[in-house]
């Protein structure tokens, strides 16, 4: 039983309150994913909860246990760390190891060399075992560093943006392996990175961080098909969602008090129309996918083009939403009556 | 009018090859981008193209001129690094008028020229203001306008949103093109995120190991990449690889997988029994629950609108994008359905694409070493 529980955590650096009032609890087995920017917390909340860092309020607890007075060794949790901190003298096997031969854990040696071996499997590493880690390239040694963590089984696995030093192949391929690791092994993990496809693809539930607050927590599917905010709404989905004042839409009918539409582009029916409100400013072919940018009434709106010819700068395109969310004023949202789901709104 | 051509240009370093006979020519105006894995050859390539490094072979020809032998000063292009770096005791109309300064223009001139800039850049407002307090996205626009200030024929751009995060990455792509769209300079845009150079380019050159594998506009090297390189480097995720042993007929229509059949375009030329690849991008797979290629779920990457399912098959891991209102379990058997149309084959011991029928004409322009002339690289831009 692995379980976290986080109760009220607060923590300031001087004039900066790095963290405020932070409750949550990760259950065991749980992958949770705090999302945030830059300077959001994570990083703060991740060492408090491995005791590299004291919070000024509130508990932590590790399966069951208060580990306020428990030093970093004591509180049973793995760290991986944003850039892999390896022992450039020692090879893989030795680094893989060497949270194993800790004198304490006593570990029979035929014993530490299967555990090395089936974590060098997982993490892909196994041909290279006999190599100094200073001859591997910066991806093979972020895999040793996340099989170094893995190689115990620790109550808990913290993890610092892992994969973020990595190229955009390696950083995909590791995100499911990653994922696919977690649940063979049943493990509790709480992972902090900026990166909304890892925090998509990997979480069972994500927590979206904003200046030190956890604004909104919920399964992938919540936060995208219902953010709390505005905030939350443009930290899920690419291209980001169109946030437009209520002025150009017919109002009619609406809830009371919305005064922002959001549209993601799965919101958005474009076609070609001479009368239409918005023109194309800018196609960007993807491939699997073309964006084009609009601009209607000095709004910028981006669409996914329909399968077809693509459209080209200067055409005018009428604009059709359904299935919208809502914000009120200050950028909360506002639900739509249950009876009145999906319901198709005229742009002008 | 600014055309680059670049004509059985080679670089060596001692043994080291980093290009091989390249040649190719940029069109005025065009937005071009040269891509490839780090090592490719691509930065090597931008930097001949604008002086900073001689060729060990070939020629080079600004504007119908040959340069080869001319110094960077002699050229008039402009040279755009990281967009990062602005001088930070000096503030913003300073920092756009710096390279106009160096080179000795008159102060009235600066004064117009800084104002043109500020004005196609929507930074009139900042023209006093400390480089220190700017939001990142100003100060990228301030980058920029001192790149363009000096009206330079080209301009190289070597990574410059390397350093940014991936949401602001994009945002600044979209301004970069839009800029490109209204001073249409002969732009080339050096980088290794596929992404960036399908967002900007009207055309993209796809490096590997010093060599040019294709020239074309983002959705030629997407839809017909000639490499497996090309294939696997363009595409997020990239191609999905089928390895097989066949003969094909030219024309034939369908291979078997197998003992299942499968639909293909047909091809130009035949081919002997050989092993053989085929290369299917993960939106062009359908899951079934009957029939098509079996496998079991591997996991699903839930990505809003859509999810990545990943297929463990006897030919490996395959991933199909779909629906993810699509309920899809994980360890349940699935069948793959392919879309005839989209499937590329490749010959492994070459690495390139078998020609289709259809597009046998067009590939003719894109091998290396041919200067490529397709007429539909400004479709959409």
């Amino acid at each position: 039983m692995s379980e976290i529980v986080l109760s009220g955590l607060s923590k300031r650096f001087g004039e900066l309150e790095a963290l405020r009032d932070i409750s949550l609890t990760i259950a065991n087995g749980e992958f949770v994913v705090l999302l945030g920017p830059t300077g959001a917390g994570k990083t703060t909340l991740l060492r408090l909860v491995a005791g590299l860092e004291r919070a000024d309020l509130g508990k932590v607890f590790i399966g069951g246990r208060d580990v306020a007075h428990d030093p970093p060794a004591l509180r049973d949790v793995s760290f991986v760390f944003q850039r892999y901190s390896l022992y450039p003298h020692l090879t893989v096997f030795e680094n893989l190891a060497f949270p194993l031969r800790a004198p304490m854990r006593r570990m029979p040696r035929a014993e530490i060399k299967e555990k090395v071996e089936k974590t060098a499997e997982l993490v892909r590493i196994a041909h290279k075992l006999a190599t100094p880690v200073t001859r591997l390239s910066g991806g093979e040694m972020q895999r040793v560093a996340i099989g170094r963590a893995l190689v115990r089984r620790p109550a808990v696995y913290l993890m610092d943006e892992p994969l973020s030093s990595l190229d955009a192949k390696l950083r995909a391929e590791l995100r499911l392996e990653l994922k696919h690791i977690q649940q063979d092994l049943g493990a509790t993990i709480l992972y902090v990175t900026h990166d909304q496809t890892e925090a998509m693809t990997m979480a069972t539930r994500i927590g979206i961080l904003e200046a030190g607050r956890i604004v909104q927590i919920g399964t992938p599917r919540e936060i995208y098909e219902a953010p709390r905010n505005t905030y939350v709404a443009q930290r899920l989905g690419t291209p980001r969602i169109n946030l437009l004042p209520i002025g150009h839409f017919d109002a009619a009918g609406l809830p009371a008090g919305v005064a922002t539409i959001g549209a993601r582009t799965e919101h958005i029916r474009m076609r070609p129309n001479p009368q239409g409100s918005a023109v194309v400013v800018l196609v960007e072919p993807l491939g699997n996918e073309t964006h084009v940018h609009l601009e209607a009434h000095g709004q910028e709106i981006v669409c996914i083009a329909p399968p077809g010819a693509p459209p080209v700068p200067g055409q005018r395109m009428r604009l059709d939403f359904s299935e919208v969310l809502y914000f009120d004023g200050e950028g909360q949202s506002v639900l739509a009556a249950p009876s009145d789901p999906g319901r198709e709104l005229a742009f002008h | 009018m600014s055309e680059i051509r670049l004509e059985h240009v080679q670089k060596h370093f001692d043994d080291f090859a980093a290009v091989r006979d390249s040649s190719f020519t940029i069109a005025n105006g065009d937005f071009f981008v040269l891509l490839g894995p780090s090592g490719c050859g691509k930065t090597t390539t931008l930097r001949m193209i604008a002086g900073l490094e001689l060729p060990s072979g070939g020629k080079i020809f600004l504007d119908g001129e040959d340069v080869t032998d001319k110094k960077a000063s002699e050229r008039d292009i402009g040279f755009v690094f990281q967009l990062f770096a602005l001088y930070p005791h000096l503030n913003v109309r300073e920092n756009i008028a710096f390279p106009l300064r160096c080179q000795g223009v008159p102060r009235a001139e600066i004064k117009t020229r800084v104002a043109e800039v500020a004005k196609l850049l929507q930074i009139e407002h900042l023209l006093g203001r400390r480089i220190a307090g700017l939001s990142g996205g100003d100060s990228q626009r301030v980058a920029l306008g001192r790149a363009i200030v000096r009206r330079a024929k080209a301009f190289m751009m070597d990574e410059p949103l390397g350093a940014l995060d991936s949401e602001f990455r994009q945002l600044m792509c979209g301004e970069l093109r839009r800029l490109h769209d209204r001073i249409s300079a002969t732009t080339v845009y050096v980088t290794h995120d596929q992404i960036e150079a399908m967002m900007m380019a009207d055309r993209i050159a796809v490096m590997n190991h010093g060599i040019v594998d294709q020239i074309g506009t983002p959705r030629e090297v997407y839809e017909t990449p000639a490499s497996l390189h090309v294939a696997g480097f363009i595409g997020s995720p990239p191609m999905n690889f089928l390895g097989f042993r066949g003969a094909l007929a030219p024309g034939a229509t369908s291979l078997e997988l197998e003992g299942q059949p499968i639909a293909i375009p047909p091809l130009a030329e035949g081919v002997s029994e050989r092993d053989l690849i085929l290369g299917v991008r993960p939106e062009n797979v359908a899951l079934v629950s009957e029939g098509g290629l079996r496998g079991t779920v591997f996991g699903t990457e839930y990505m809003g609108t859509f999810q990545i399912v990943t297929v463990s098959t006897r030919w490996g891991p395959l991933k199909a994008r779909v629906s993810s209102s699509l309920p899809v379990g994980v360890g349940s058997a699935v069948g793959l359905a392919l879309t005839a149309e989209h499937i590329v084959l490749f010959d492994p011991a070459t690495g390139r694409a078998l020609p289709r029928r259809a597009d046998a004409a067009q590939r003719a322009t894109v091998l290396p070493g041919v200067a490529p002339g397709s007429p539909s690289s400004t479709a959409y831009v």
